[in-house]
C-alpha cells in the first residue's frame, strides 16, 4: 500500500493506493493542525483511513506528501522588464506550485526592499537580463537584497553573465543562495525548467523545516513538492501519457478553491489556424496560473462584484424554483467569514454552484489566449497573444465543489468558448472530467515512483462527464 | 591571424537588434539584412515583424544591445515611429538607431528630391542613420562600424 497524504491549510488528506490492484482502496481526511501540531491532523486522517478500510493497521510499503499548508510556498518574483524576464520569472514560479506574493521590475528602491520585507516571503527568485544582455540590474538587486534583513533562501536565474558576481554578493552577506539556468536566456526563448526543479528542491530542503512540517515527518518521510506542483505534475502525466500508456491528449485543469481558482493547461498552445501571427513571450507546454480573487470563500465577495448581482442571481436561478430573497452581499461577506463552510441550504448550494461557475468562467478566460484582428495596408491580419486552447479536448474539474457540489457540467461549461467575447482562444468544444475524489494530487505524487500506475489510476478515477 | 580575423573578433561582440516596425508584414527584406550582419561578424536578434515600439525597446533593455535597426516597407514608418526617439531616452538606450526602406508613402510621386525632406523628418525623431530603400547593404554596415567605434 502506498499512502499520498496532502497537507492543505485547511485539510489533511491521505489516499491508499493499492499497487498491485492499481486502485485507490481508501480515502479520509481530517482539519489540518496547522498551528499546533501537524502530525495530530495527520494522526486523525490516518486513524479515520484505517476505520473505512475496517482494518487496525496497513502495511505501507511508501508514503509521500504534498502539501500548501501556512500559506503555502510564498515567493517574490524579481525581473528587468515586466513583459519579459519578470513575467518568464512569474512564469517559474507559477510552474513550480509557488504562490507569488510580490512581483518587482527593474531597480529595486529602498521602499520596495522594506515592502519585501513585510512580506517575509520563502523564497526570493531574481531574474533579469537575457543572456550575456543587461547586468547592471540584477547586480545592482542582488547588493540591495544582500543588504536587506531577509533570510530566506534566493534563487538566481537571470543574465548567465552576472550570476558569479551576483552569487558571491549573496553569499557575502550570509543569506543562501541557488544558481540555475537564466528563465529567459534568449528574447525569444523561455527555460523555466531548471528553475522550477531548483524552486522545489529549496521548498524541500528548507522551507518545509520552518513550516512546522517537519514535526510530520516521522510519519510521512518526505514531503515532496507543495500540493499545486502534484496537481500540474499529475496534470502533465495525464495528458501526455508515458511510454507503455498513452495519455487522453491535450486538456485544461480548473482547481476551484476557497482560496484562489487555479487553471493549469497542458497543450503546446499554438495558433489553430493558418496566416495568424504569434506575438508576446513563448508559453509554457505545461502552464498553471493562479487567480487569488477567484477563491469561492475568500473572495465571495469580489467574485460577486467582478460578474455583477444580476449575473450571479440569474446562474442561481438555473438551479433554484424559488427565486432567493437572498442578501447576495450579505451573503457572500459570510461565506469569506466561513472559509471551510459547505453548504446546507438549495439556497447555499444555488450560491456556491453560481460562485464556482462564474470563477471558472473568469478564470479560464484570464489563462487562455486571445486573438486580435488587425486592419492593416497589407490586408487584415490575426495576432495570438498567449495559448490558443481551442482545440483541447478536456476539461477537468477539481475542488471541494467537485466533490460535495452538485452540476459539475454547468459549472465546468463556464470555462468554454463564449460568444460573447469573442476575441477568448477559451476551449470550443471539450469534453468534461471531474476529479470528484482528490486524485489528482495522489497521481501527481505517485507519479514520481510509480508513473504508469499512476497514470492508470487517473484514467480510471476521473469521471467522465455526458454531454 | 590575418588583419581580417581581429576586425571579425571586434564586430562579433557586438549585438544588432532588428525587425519591422508596426503593422508591416515585409520580412524579405529584413531577412536579407539580417544575412549581411551575420556576414559582416555581428551578433543578430530578430524580432520578426509587426514589431511595436514597446518590444523594440524591451528586447533592447534585456538584451543590452548595441544598436536597433528598423525596417519598414509599407510606407506608414512615420506613424508607426512617433515617440520612438524619445521612448528610447526615456528607457536610457543611448545606442545608434537606424531605420531603412520604404519610409514615405507613394515613393514615386515624391521623388527623389523629397529624400533629403524624409531624411530630416526621421532624424529629428530621434534616429541616427535614415536609409532609402536602394542604398546598398555594405553602406548601412560601414555605417554601423563607424557608429560602435569599430576600426577597419
Amino acid at each position: 500500500m502506498i499512502l499520498l497524504i496532502d497537507i492543505g491549510s485547511t485539510y489533511t488528506k491521505i489516499a491508499a493506493v493499492d499497487l498491485e490492484r492499481e486502485e485507490v482502496v481508501g480515502r479520509a481526511y481530517a482539519a489540518s493542525t496547522v498551528d499546533t501540531d501537524m502530525s495530530i491532523g495527520l494522526q486523525e486522517a490516518y486513524e479515520r483511513l484505517l476505520e473505512q478500510l475496517g482494518v487496525r493497521q496497513i502495511q505501507v510499503e511508501s508514503k509521500l506528501a504534498s502539501s500548501s499548508a501556512a500559506g503555502g510556498l510564498r515567493l517574490i518574483a524579481i525581473g528587468l522588464v515586466p513583459s519579459l524576464t519578470t513575467e518568464a520569472a512569474r512564469r517559474a514560479a507559477f510552474g513550480a506550485g509557488a504562490k507569488v506574493v510580490g512581483t518587482y521590475s527593474h531597480e529595486l528602491t529602498v521602499r520596495e526592499i522594506e515592502r519585501i520585507e513585510r512580506t517575509s516571503p520563502d523564497i526570493v527568485l531574481l531574474a533579469g537580463g537575457t543572456d550575456g544582455g543587461n547586468t547592471e540590474v540584477i547586480l545592482h538587486n542582488a547588493k540591495m537584497l544582500a543588504n536587506s534583513r531577509l533570510t530566506c533562501p534566493m534563487v538566481v536565474a537571470g543574465n548567465k553573465a552576472a550570476v558569479d558576481k551576483v552569487e558571491a554578493i549573496v553569499k557575502a552577506s550570509g543569506k543562501p543562495v541557488e544558481v540555475t539556468e537564466n528563465v529567459l536566456p534568449e528574447i525569444d526563448k523561455i527555460n523555466v525548467d531548471p528553475c522550477r526543479s531548483i524552486i522545489r528542491e529549496v521548498f524541500i530542503n528548507r522551507i518545509v523545516h520552518g513550516k512546522g512540517l517537519d514535526k510530520a515527518k516521522s510519519f510521512i518521510g518526505d514531503i515532496i513538492m507543495p500540493t499545486p506542483l502534484a496537481v500540474l505534475n499529475g496534470a502533465r502525466l495525464l495528458a501526455r501519457g508515458i511510454s507503455g500508456e498513452p495519455g487522453i491528449g491535450e486538456l485544461v485543469v480548473v482547481d476551484v478553491g476557497g482560496a484562489t481558482t487555479d487553471v493549469v493547461s497542458i497543450c503546446e498552445g499554438g495558433a489553430s489556424q493558418p496566416g495568424v501571427l504569434q506575438k508576446g513571450l513563448p508559453e509554457p507546454y505545461a502552464k498553471r496560473t493562479v487567480e487569488g480573487d477567484l477563491g469561492i470563500r475568500y473572495n465571495a465577495p469580489s467574485i460577486l462584484e467582478l460578474a455583477g448581482a444580476k449575473k450571479v442571481l440569474e446562474n442561481m436561478r438555473v438551479w433554484g424554483d424559488c427565486l432567493p430573497e437572498i442578501d447576495l452581499e450579505e451573503a457572500t461577506n459570510c461565506l469569506c467569514q466561513q472559509i471551510d463552510k459547505i453548504p446546507e441550504t438549495g439556497e447555499e448550494t444555488s450560491l456556491d454552484i453560481a460562485l464556482a461557475r462564474t470563477a471558472v468562467c473568469i478564470a479560464t478566460e484570464r489563462h487562455a489566449g486571445v486573438i486580435e484582428p488587425l486592419y492593416t495596408p497589407a490586408g487584415p491580419l490575426s495576432i495570438q497573444r498567449g495559448k490558443d486552447l481551442t482545440g483541447i479536448k478536456y476539461v477537468v474539474g477539481t475542488g471541494g465543489i467537485f466533490a460535495y457540489g452538485c452540476e459539475p457540467q454547468w459549472i465546468l461549461e463556464g470555462a468554454k468558448y463564449d460568444e460573447k467575447n469573442t476575441c477568448s482562444l477559451k476551449p470550443r468544444n471539450p469534453e468534461f472530467l471531474i476529479d470528484r475524489d482528490y486524485i489528482l494530487y495522489a497521481v501527481g505524487l505517485l507519479a514520481e515512483i510509480f508513473p504508469e500506475k499512476a497514470l492508470r489510476i487517473a484514467k480510471r478515477g476521473l469521471e467522465k462527464l455526458g454531454s | 591571424m590575418s588583419m581580417a580575423e581581429p576586425e571579425k573578433k571586434e564586430v562579433a561582440k557586438k549585438k544588432i537588434l532588428t525587425g519591422v516596425i508596426g503593422y508591416d508584414i515585409h520580412y524579405g527584406g529584413n531577412m536579407v539584412l539580417q544575412l549581411a550582419l551575420r556576414e559582416a561578424g555581428f551578433e543578430v536578434i530578430s524580432l520578426g515583424t509587426q514589431v511595436s515600439q514597446k518590444e523594440f525597446i524591451d528586447a533592447a533593455i534585456e538584451t543590452n544591445c548595441d544598436a536597433i535597426l528598423i525596417t519598414s516597407i509599407y510606407g506608414m514608418a512615420q506613424i508607426d515611429c512617433q515617440g520612438f526617439g524619445e521612448a528610447c531616452k526615456e528607457a536610457r538606450l543611448e545606442i545608434p538607431l537606424y531605420i531603412g526602406g520604404n519610409l514615405a508613402v507613394g515613393k514615386e510621386e515624391l521623388g527623389a528630391d523629397k529624400w533629403p525632406e524624409i531624411e530630416a523628418t526621421f532624424k529629428e525623431m530621434g534616429f541616427t542613420r535614415v536609409y532609402p530603400p536602394d542604398i546598398p547593404l555594405e553602406v548601412g554596415i560601414r555605417d554601423l562600424k563607424e557608429d560602435l567605434g569599430i576600426r577597419d
